[in-house]
């Protein structure tokens, strides 16, 4: 941390606003069109602690995000919160990444950037929900990092002290910056975006590199960096319905135990 | 480069690949398909073209001599000098594999005096067991495990490599898998060697449950997978099997370790969700916090865990380590009883793989009912009550 706060950058993707997509019976491909879309709920609290953080210590935050031009309205939503500036990740060569290629990706951009105290996340997408680019991210910048942040105690010169989840156990752990945080929604509870902000981030530059500017291994963007390959993908089959009953609660409580004993629960 | 290419002779411009793709890059231009720099190679045109004029041109490289790659390598996670309960699942799961590929299963296990510990899974079928152990290996940090695992992969080059989708395992995993530059699939409910290729097919669920996806990880290896606890088989002993164990030697000086574990906080929230056999889970339908104590005494009754909608664990009446789905943590335990819980997609996605579900709602059109065994559609606070006496009442005639 600088006399000027804390540098701090958060990795924001636009994800599709249900989880409820359909598989086109034709051809076997997820139908995208006319799904709207958001920014992934996970990262809302990744922007908003961010924010706090700045406002707590002084500083700025940048939000960045890859995608396609259309992520940019991701971007809007994060300034609308309080971030200062964004920057879109987008070349057609970037489509089609797996985690790898995409936490490759977003190293480069974060290194076009510079310095840095902080790279926050949120803990996973609703639409990939693999919870993998923010660790993989640390990784490829070399940098530490700890999963599952429920609270940031505070941040020194050189450090910050958090406390993370692992399932019933709070850690309570110190890490050097830079260093990079995923977050769980225990962090914060999200604001919504003031009148103000809102119409600023309408009209706000959104700053977009491309392949060219990211100037980094062309085998390691997009499809093409990605060790992983969808081959197929389905619905799951439906849970069948079992028995519906109706009726007074002493006869529904003495059917339940009933199916309890023959399930060998009791 | 990874490019899209339209096939003159076989395209006959009939347009069907416009009304497929989601991102309006394709044009007729003078009776061709044309695809514009805004596509995003999601492949929707390529399998729609009756005449498959459209295809991806992969040129990829060879990047690492695959035959070097032998055998599958499991994580045996360990927690407070424990082996983890998935661990056995991963065991049973790579033997299934290793037996179908006839390799060898090893098994890796990093912790401090946990050599005897660690002898015993030798009989589940592992043919070779690495341990590392050094007190600096007690507790799980990121830093020194990715060093210690990334090593032993690169020496010992397992084909397959299967980590448990716990906290841990989803934090350690992909930072493995980044410093190995290898792909890794998240959460896996399906894994199986591809007859053909022996390709390890991946199958895991994503959008919430909604959609399943097979992935395969054809050039690089090791082909990485977290896999979801409870979903695969556990392994069983199989006594006199015979395996090697070998103790590794390493110098933990030269491990990395930059983030300082400064102390722990055990909250009691009771039994955990993701490791109970039995969850009695509560939502809006409660009324009030206090509803809590009828639900807990009803999970104690049955030797179960507390589980919570959402909506209750925003309000602040339960803890999040309580919070079942989407946003809180995916639970399959034998028995899920839900009550004045409706069902909402999130909520669902983290409960329905349970063996048995079990609804009490009073809305009749409640989504819970869908995926139930058993449902009873009546006030909570009425049937409860009766469930609590009955049980007590068997249990007193029992002892």
């Amino acid at each position: 941390m600088s006399d000027k706060g804390l540098n701090i950058i958060v990795c924001v993707k636009q994800v599709p606003t249900t989880t409820e997509i359909m598989i086109d019976p034709k051809t076997g491909t997820l139908i995208r069109d006319g799904v709207e879309s958001t920014v992934n709920p996970f990262d809302m609290y990744a922007i908003e602690e961010g924010v706090r953080l700045k406002e707590r210590y002084g500083g700025i935050v940048t939000a960045i995000s890859m995608g396609p031009p259309q992520a940019e309205a991701a971007l809007r939503e994060a300034l609308a919160i309080g971030c200062n500036k964004a920057i879109l990740l987008s070349d057609r060569s970037f489509a089609g990444a797996d985690t790898l290629a995409t936490a490759y990706t977003l190293a480069r951009g974060i290194r076009k950037i510079g310095t840095y105290d902080l790279i926050i996340c949120g803990l996973k997408t609703t639409d990939g929900d693999t919870g993998q680019v923010g660790p993989g991210l640390a990784e490829e910048l070399g940098i530490p990092h700890v999963s599952y942040v429920r609270k940031i105690v505070n941040a020194k010169e050189d450090t910050i002290n958090l406390e993370s989840s692992l399932d019933d156990i709070y850690e309570q752990v110190e890490a050097p910056f830079p260093c990079l945080i995923t977050v769980t929604k225990e962090t914060n509870e999200p604001r919504l975006p003031s009148f103000k902000l809102k119409l600023m981030a309408k009209r706000a530059p959104i700053t977009v590199w491309d392949s060219s500017i990211l100037a980094g291994d062309p085998e390691r963007f997009g499809l093409e960096g990605s060790p992983t390959r969808v081959v197929k993908v389905f619905h799951p089959p439906p849970r069948a319905s079992g028995e519906v009953v109706t009726g007074d609660p002493k006869t529904q409580a003495g059917l339940l135990v009933q199916r309890l004993k023959e399930w060998r629960f009791i | 480069m990874n490019n899209i290419k339209v096939f003159g002779d076989k395209c006959t411009g009939c347009g069907l690949c416009i009304q497929v793709c989601p991102f309006n890059a394709i044009t007729i231009v003078e009776g061709l398909a044309r695809i514009s720099e805004e596509c995003q190679l999601c492949q929707a045109c390529v399998s729609a073209c009756p005449t498959a004029a459209i295809e991806i041109v992969e040129e990829r490289r060879e990047r690492v001599d695959l035959s070097q790659y032998r055998g599958i390598l499991v994580f045996g996670e360990q927690r407070e000098g424990r082996i983890a309960p998935v661990v056995y699942e991963l065991i049973g799961k790579g033997r299934e594999l290793a037996d179908r590929l006839r390799e060898e299963l090893s098994c890796a296990v990093l912790g401090a005096d946990i050599l005897s510990q660690a002898e015993d899974l030798i009989s589940y079928g592992v043919d070779k067991l690495y341990v590392y152990n050094d007190h600096c290996l007690a507790v799980f940090r990121e830093d020194p495990y990715t060093d210690v695992l990334a090593d032993l992969v690169r020496r010992v080059k397992p084909s397959i490599f299967l980590i448990g989708a716990t906290s841990i395992g989803r934090s350690l995993a992909p930072k493995i898998a980044s410093r190995l530059k290898t792909g890794l699939t998240a959460d896996c409910t399906g894994l199986e060697i591809d007859p053909e290729s022996k390709l390890l097919r991946q199958t895991r669920p994503a959008y919430g449950g909604n959609i399943m996806a097979t992935i395969l990880c054809s050039n690089n290896r090791p082909q990485m997978s977290t896999v979801r606890y409870k979903v695969m088989k556990r392994a069983e002993e199989i006594p006199g099997y015979k395996g090697e164990v070998i103790q590794m030697k390493f110098s933990p000086e030269t491990l990395t370790d930059r983030v300082k574990i400064k102390g722990f906080i055990k909250e009691e929230t009771g039994m955990s969700i993701t490791e109970a056999e039995v969850i009695v889970s509560a939502g809006k339908g409660l009324g009030s916090p206090d509803g809590f104590k009828l639900i807990k005494e009803l999970a104690d009754l049955l030797g179960g865990a507390v589980g919570a909608s959402r909506t209750v664990v925003d309000e602040d009446w339960i803890s999040y380590p309580h919070q079942v789905g989407l946003s809180g943590k995916t639970v399959r335990p034998r028995l899920y009883i839900a009550c004045g819980i409706s069902g909402s997609v999130q909520h669902l996605a983290g409960m329905d793989g349970s063996d048995i579900i079990v609804a009490i709602n009073k809305d009749p059109s409640a989504p819970i009912f869908n995926v139930a065994n058993l449902g009873l559609v009546g006030d909570l606070y009425e049937i409860v009550p009766q469930l609590i006496s009955r049980i007590k009442e068997l249990k007193g005639s029992k002892t």
